[in-house]
């Protein structure tokens, strides 16, 4: 019997969106069809994956995490030149933890220094995530976008609370902002809006629409990808047609089944193993609902994805 | 698809005896209609109208049953491409495989794996589902010895695996009460397997060489009157396979692939770890029974996770239960927190007061699974429901103090609880459950 494969009409496409600078440019998004699903439609640019680098030593990561950067924690330069260097990263994630006003509360000026050496010192694309607290994000955020002018960094995240002066800012110095919203598919399309509104480029927008790590919230993040995707690809919604990015591994590696000892619970079975799967695994359900960056932090983790991507694109 | 309420009505007996469990023909009618009720539970349909309603209101992936008793597990059901449609129906089987090539040593020790691999969450059980007994041996004693084996050593669900169609055959007759899945019928030996499966009732895999021999093999069982059928395309790179095949099912009502599938990452590579998260890209789209090799607490908990996030129904938010919650070693000195009971909150919570290492009493409150914001303005999570529930709860024969520390998105109704509970001091935490660690530090210090 000859098979006639129900297509699905789509009307629009992910826009493409290049990060970083020279030689060392990165594209994502242009995918005209769900994810993978490339008997239909294409997608130009496979994922990516960002390494994670904190702009000081973590304080609550399990051995099996801390143990491939064991050597590195302290110096987020070298700690970055190691995920490059060893591990392969095609982009950096620089996470700003230690600006948070509820922890070490480091001042934005220092958090800048920190931020534009990594960056001098490196070549790949390069994020910088905030503490996520609404105003000392605006802050420090804005202070990264001044002293790394020309750096055409990513910097998120921008949230409704902070988008106009963050915004504002980015688009002065030319870098890229990721809009990110509490899981919500109106309320991110909201923001994507006022960001346009503000003269922020269409290729200067990356979604973060929130993430749920598997067994915390994966699903409701899983849901609001594949109704952005629905709505960006078959119903013309120009104001979701933005490229995603997920923050996963933070909030992977501090939930209670990970940090776990195999002593403790025997049937949760070997802990780094366990670490490396559910990291692996929330990146995963994140790619079939149309991820376009994860950035992630165990190293076996990023392999497996990284294969898991190649062999999706190939199929 | 179905038939409407009225539709159905009309095909009742009309009796309104209530045997149903529901008093009226017609209400029985409208929650059949609705997917509320089963048509099974009224006695006195004759087997024709059964038929018809069943036909009309069947789902376009059908759904097949495996195993008996308590350990049946149904597959397929599917009505929808996205799970925010609607909802998936029946999460994929998770399913190990074992060989008739392995010692004794081997398969006793994957088979305890797969026992033991039972966890709880929400008071849900998450546990694999089937055992895949795999003739490599080409010895039909050596298969059936260890079909027999496995019958003896577990009551789950099987599925029966052997290119010897007449080994195959043998080893089904022996526990076909047992309602194993037969694998499989292909162009070759379906007439064979088709007649076995018809006489002992038992489902039935089909695998094709590609998706148009697959839809052949499978019209040829369904015109000899095969009701339950498993598809395998026989690619060992499935997920196009998969999604066209449900999209036949549900956009073309294909009638060839209105069946679950079965996918087998444990084929697709020799490293668990990869073969996991194939699983996974199979739970999220399309797979029907997913085997794997080894069934390891590592690999398996966060692949049940994922199962239950994604099959989970939307429309109706997971709960737990109403009660007081002991995080870690507490004592009548131990603080209070109190929040609603939709699961999500609850997992986040006490996760961050595990994570503080101050032992802590969680009252959670059923606020109907909706969160704390949501419960307030519907008013499931005011002061004077929270005092009720507080007083009846039990905390307070527990501790010697009386502060409650409530979520700081209640700062406003800290006012009014003072009034409704005049022995206790309210306290209001963060808004943001991440900042709890620091929170009950400081509180405790
Ligand atoms: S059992 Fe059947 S006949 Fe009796 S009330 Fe229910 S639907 Fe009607």
């Amino acid at each position: 019997m000859r098979i006639d494969i129900p297509r699905v009409a789509y009307t629009g496409t992910i826009k493409e969106i290049t990060l970083g600078r020279n030689k060392n440019k990165i594209t994502i998004g242009g995918e005209s069809c769900y994810p993978f699903h490339l008997f239909e439609g294409t997608m130009p640019n496979p994922p990516k994956i960002a390494m994670e680098v904190y702009d000081s030593a973590p304080e609550d990561w399990p051995d099996s995490a801390m143990e491939p950067f064991a050597d590195v924690v302290d110096d987020p330069v070298a700690w970055a030149r190691k995920c490059i260097d060893v591990y392969g990263a095609e982009m950096i994630a620089l996470q700003m933890a230690s600006t948070d006003p509820n922890g070490k509360n480091i001042p934005a000026d220092k958090a800048a220094a920190i931020a534009k050496k990594v960056s001098d010192e490196i070549e790949v694309p390069l994020i910088i995530w905030g503490c996520e607290n609404v105003d000392k994000d605006t802050e420090v955020l804005r202070s990264i976008c001044e002293i790394c002018e020309g750096r055409d960094l990513i910097i998120g995240p921008v949230v409704e609370g902070n988008y106009r002066a963050i915004g504002a800012t980015a688009i002065a110095y030319n870098h890229t902002v990721i809009a990110s919203t509490p899981i919500d598919i109106n309320l991110a399309k909201q923001l994507n809006i006022l960001l346009g509104n503000l003269n922020v480029p269409d290729d200067k927008i990356i979604i973060d629409p929130s993430i749920g790590p598997i067994g915390y919230g994966l699903e409701y993040t899983y849901s609001v990808m594949e109704r952005i995707r629905v709505a960006a690809l078959t119903q013309e919604d120009e104001r979701l047609q933005y490229p995603i990015i997920l923050n996963l591994a933070k909030e992977v590696w501090k939930i209670k089944e990970v940090n776990v000892s195999e002593t403790e619970a025997p049937l949760y079975g070997h802990k780094k193993s366990r670490g490396v799967l559910f990291e692996a695994l929330t990146a995963q359900c994140m790619l079939m609902a149309g991820a376009n960056i994860l950035i992630m932090r165990h190293p076996e983790a990023i392999g497996l994805v990284k294969e898991s991507i190649k062999d999706l694109m190939n199929s | 698809m179905g038939l409407s309420g009225i539709e159905i009505f009309k095909k009742l007996p009309k009796t309104n005896c209530g045997k149903c469990g529901v008093p009226t023909c017609l209400a029985f009618a409208m929650k059949l209609a609705t997917g509320q009720a089963e048509l099974d539970a009224c006695p006195d349909i004759s087997e024709n109208v059964k038929e018809e309603i069943g036909l009309a209101s069947a789902p376009p992936v059908r759904t097949v049953v495996i195993g008996i008793g308590e350990r049946a597990t149904k597959i397929g059901g599917e009505t929808v491409l996205f799970r925010h449609e609607k909802r998936f129906e029946n999460p994929p089987a998770f399913t190990l495989l074992l060989s008739d090539n392995m010692d004794d040593l081997e398969i006793s020790s994957r088979l305890s794996g797969f026992n033991n691999a039972v966890y709880e969450r929400v008071s849900v059980v998450m546990k694999p589902e089937l055992v895949a007994i795999r003739g490599d041996s080409a010895d039909p004693l050596r298969f059936n010895t260890l079909v027999e084996k496995i019958c003896n050593e577990t009551d789950a669900g099987l599925i029966l695996m052997n290119e010897d169609v007449e080994a195959l055959s043998q080893a089904v007759r022996k526990c076909s009460g047992r309602k194993p899945l037969i694998y499989a019928a292909t162009m070759e030996n379906y007439e064979i397997l088709g007649s076995l499966a018809l006489e002992l009732s038992c489902p039935l895999a089909v695998k094709g060489d590609g998706l148009e021999e697959l839809a052949d093999v499978c019209d040829k069982l369904i015109g000899m009157g095969l009701k339950d059928l498993v598809l395998d395309s026989g690619a060992r790179n499935a997920l196009e396979d998969q999604i066209i095949i449900r999209r036949c099912a549900l956009m073309k009502k294909t009638k060839a692939f209105g069946f679950p599938t079965i996918v087998f990452p444990c084929l697709m590579t020799g490293n668990l770890m990869k073969e996991t998260i194939i699983a996974c890209q199979m739970i999220a789209k399309y797979g029907g029974i997913i085997v794997l090799s080894e069934i390891e607490g590592y690999s398996i908990f966060p692949l049940l996770l994922a199962r239950m996030n994604i099959f989970t129904d939307p429309q109706r938010p997971m709960t737990v239960e109403e009660k007081i919650y002991e995080i870690g070693a507490v004592n009548e000195n131990s603080p209070v927190l109190i929040t609603g009971n939709f699961s999500l909150t609850y997992f986040i919570v006490s996760g961050e007061v595990e994570a503080s290492h101050v032992p802590a009493y969680l009252l959670i409150k059923d606020t109907e699974g909706l969160s704390v914001l949501t419960a307030w303005a519907a008013g499931k999570f005011g002061a004077d429901t929270i005092a009720l529930f507080v007083k009846k709860s039990g905390i307070e024969e527990k501790i010697k103090h009386r502060r409650l520390v409530i979520p700081g998105y209640l700062a406003a109704i800290s006012g009014e609880l003072e009034e409704e509970l005049p022995d206790w001091e309210i306290l209001i935490g963060p808004r943001e459950a991440s900042h709890l660690p620091a929170y009950l530090k400081q509180l405790s210090a």
